[in-house]
């Protein structure tokens, strides 16, 4: 496929990543890194640069109205990161919650945690320092999968981010918090990297919430990568609170790995502002017996296009997933589900569970579920379902019976469908939480 | 305290209510009896609103005011509940706070605070034990797994709970064991004042030997062909509906 040089950002990424050749930002890193990022841009480029329709991934999912817009990336010394705003840090902030708290501008941390002295056991970095660590080099220097244009592009040109790593047989018992702050005056493409190891019967719980600024800023384009790899018998309670406003444009791909009898709990949330997410998490099951939850919840308005693509990969025998994605969709909004359940030949006795349930409440929402199985296996059980409703008028007139308004009634349904993911979130401080942010967008007109 | 005159409802184009009249006063308990299919939970739909009856002809009114002009909500918030004959199932919205909020709401109405979560429990507490309601469910979701006895209580308890006006039960007794019937009776004739009233539309004559009523009628094909005392109910019971349904024939077609 021909790259598309009529998208201006796609001219501004090939510049940039010639300049970032020439501007010795990556002469400190291993050649493999920097080989792998030579490769990684060839790759994007031999896709095609970004998606259109055409493809397969991305059939749903048009990005070519958001490609129209003009964007610099944020490279080596380019403008200084701002300070953290403590009004978006305070949007951000879990009521009640007892954690170690760090806060990335941009993607860029300044090495602040509050809430605490981390314990020993777990070691918190600078993507920018870590990258030319030798002994952490090889963290970056994988292109372990990535067959996709955006990740890719991430790891040909990311510049930061954050590298977490709990010890093994380490359990750190508060749970860590991130606030990602996205705010910029001009339109910016930030591709920030993260990488997250859990070693060896570890256990950690971490809370990545997005926020952005107000609407007054230019556009932020956040093409965010992330590694998780879980070790053999840790755990990882992982939970995306993806809160950012109307500025900005969210594709965050999160890729895990499993070895055996690792546990790893995804939580994703998506609510009401960013005008497009893709959130592509991919879990890879390499080793046996391990156990994968993904639980994920959408709730849409106004414009938004919010897309979740999902694999699960089961590589090995006596694995066990299950995924339950729930989607609320007003407005004109778009929703896309599409969920992949890969299990190989070799993965005997698996049980891959998947389900997808969606609320339309209003009539120009649209949502597109797709649920896709690929069994190789025969000794398996597996199974899928994806449901798309409305309100139940029964259930309305029951609430509307005893006194409750409309517009409350329709607001206790729409949190009663959520509470199937929320239930499952173990924390109850971040229950309450997601609860909170859930009614707080839910509209008072639906039409 | 309600008022219907001459109404006619129907549903997806098929006449149901055919020139209904009744009335009944603060302090009243009226028994509405009939075979399957006559009427009474269409009866009882159009009273608490349910949007896919239309009213055709005929008006109702409730302390004076047009009560088929209210909203569902409205109407609850006046004082009219419906136990209905069939509650929903309801997952992840937990019955307290329902009633909590439902409280709230029909405080709001009367210009009354909410109660604070101490008042509140105790209330709850209390009108738990006047319906014998297990606090193992209150904490549930609304009706989620409940066996239809509980089910059937629990209208109780909210019944309880919203202290209405008018309540309407709608064979409430259908699917309760001699003991739970005797508890729901319990509870009901405990909550009889002289300023509310009650509906009891059933197909037994068994539970108005438990809550005894002032009146009743028997609905047969959209309309009430009979109405008496309590003794109209014994005389069903004996001879059923078959004369009933001869009388109202003949009187159908001399017209
Ligand atoms: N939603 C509906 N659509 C069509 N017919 C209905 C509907 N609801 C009730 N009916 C009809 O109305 C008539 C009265 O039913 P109902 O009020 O439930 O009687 P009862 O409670 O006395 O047994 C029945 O013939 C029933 O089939
Ligand atoms: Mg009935």
């Amino acid at each position: 496929m021909t790259p598309s040089p009529s998208i201006p950002l796609f001219e501004e990424v090939v510049n940039g990543f010639n300049k970032l050749s020439v501007s010795g930002g990556t002469k400190k890193e291993s050649s493999d890194l920097r080989r792998t990022r030579q490769s990684a841009f060839e790759k994007f480029r031999s896709l095609g640069g970004f998606p259109s329709i055409r493809n397969e991934d991305w059939r749903y999912t048009n990005l070519a109205r958001f490609l129209k817009d003009e964007f610099t990336i944020e490279g080596w010394g380019g403008p200084e990161t701002p300070a953290p705003d403590a009004s978006l840090v305070e949007k951000a902030h879990i009521a009640g919650l007892d954690c170690y708290q760090i806060v990335l501008v941009n993607g860029s941390w300044d090495g602040t945690v509050t809430g605490g002295e981390l314990p020993k056991g777990i070691q918190l970095l600078k993507v920018a320092d870590a990258r030319q660590d030798p002994a952490l080099s090889v963290y970056f220097e994988k292109q372990a999968g990535w067959n996709e244009h955006f990740a890719n592009l991430n790891a040909a040109l990311f510049t930061d981010g954050i590298f977490v790593r709990v010890e093994a047989g380490v359990v750190i018992e508060k749970p860590l918090h991130i606030i990602h702050i996205y705010t910029s005056e001009n339109n910016l493409l930030v591709q920030p990297r993260n990488v997250w190891v859990i070693n060896k019967n570890a256990e950690l719980s971490a809370i990545e919430s997005v926020v952005s600024g107000g609407s007054e800023g230019g556009i932020i384009w956040v093409n965010s990568l992330s590694d998780v790899l879980v070790h053999a018998d840790a755990r990882f309670h992982h939970t995306m609170l993806q809160t950012a406003g109307t500025g900005v444009r969210l594709v965050q791909q999160t890729s895990v790995r499993q070895h055996r009898q690792s546990l790893y709990n995804n939580f994703t949330f998506t609510l009401p502002g960013a005008e497009l997410v893709r959130n592509d998490l991919q879990t890879r099951l390499e080793e046996d017996h391990t156990e994968t939850h993904l639980y994920g919840l959408y709730l849409t308005t106004g414009n938004q296009l919010v897309d979740n693509h999902t694999l699960v990969d089961h590589q090995k025998p006596h694995c066990f997933s299950n995924e339950l994605y729930k989607g609320v969709l007003l407005g004109q909004s778009t929703g896309v589900f599409n969920g992949k359940v890969y299990v190989h030949q070799e993965a005997q006795k698996t049980n891959a569970f998947q389900q997808n349930n969606n609320l339309v409440i209003s009539p120009k929402a649209t949502i597109d579920s797709k649920p896709q199985l690929e069994i190789f296996a025969d000794d398996v059980k597996c199974s899928h379902g994806s449901t798309v409703g409305q309100f139940s008028e029964e259930a309305l007139f029951y609430l509307r019976a005893r006194g409750i308004g409309e517009e409350a009634a329709k607001g206790l349904l729409i949190n009663a469908f959520a509470f199937d993911v929320t239930e499952k979130i173990r924390i109850p401080e971040v229950e309450t939480h997601v609860n909170e942010l859930i009614s707080l967008h839910i509209p008072t007109n639906h039409a | 305290m309600l008022t219907i005159k001459n109404l006619h409802a129907e549903v997806e184009e098929k006449q149901i209510l055919k020139g209904i009249n009744l009335s009944v006063n603060a302090g009243e308990v009226h028994a509405i009896m009939g075979p399957n299919g006559s009427g009474k939970s269409s009866l009882a739909s159009v009273l608490a609103g349910r949007e896919n009856y239309q009213v055709t002809q005929g008006e109702v009114f409730f302390s004076g005011l047009n009560l088929l002009d209210m909203s569902p909500e409205v109407r609850a918030r006046e004082g009219l509940f419906l136990a209905f004959q069939y509650p929903i199932e309801i997952p992840g919205v937990s019955n307290i706070n329902f009633l909590k909020t439902a409280l709230a709401e029909i405080r709001a109405h009367k210009g009354l605070p909410p109660l604070d979560a101490k008042e509140f429990l105790r209330l709850s507490r209390e009108k738990q034990k006047l319906v014998e309601f297990d606090a193992q469910l209150v904490n549930r979701s609304l009706n989620e797994g409940f066996s239809g006895g509980e089910k059937k209580r629990n209208e109780i308890f909210q019944l309880a709970m919203l202290e209405p006006k008018l309540s309407i039960l709608d064979e409430t007794d259908s699917g309760l064991d001699i003991d739970a019937l005797r508890i729901v009776s319990k509870g009901v004739n405990k909550l009889r004042s002289e300023n509310n009233a009650f509906i009891i539309i059933t197909h037994y004559q068994r539970l108005l030997e438990y809550i005894v009523p002032d009146f009743v009628h028997v609905l047969y094909d959209g309309r009430i062909v009979k109405s008496g005392t309590k003794e109209l109910a014994l005389e069903l019971e004996e001879k059923g509906y078959d004369w009933l349904k001869e009388e109202a024939r003949e009187k159908a077609t001399t017209i």
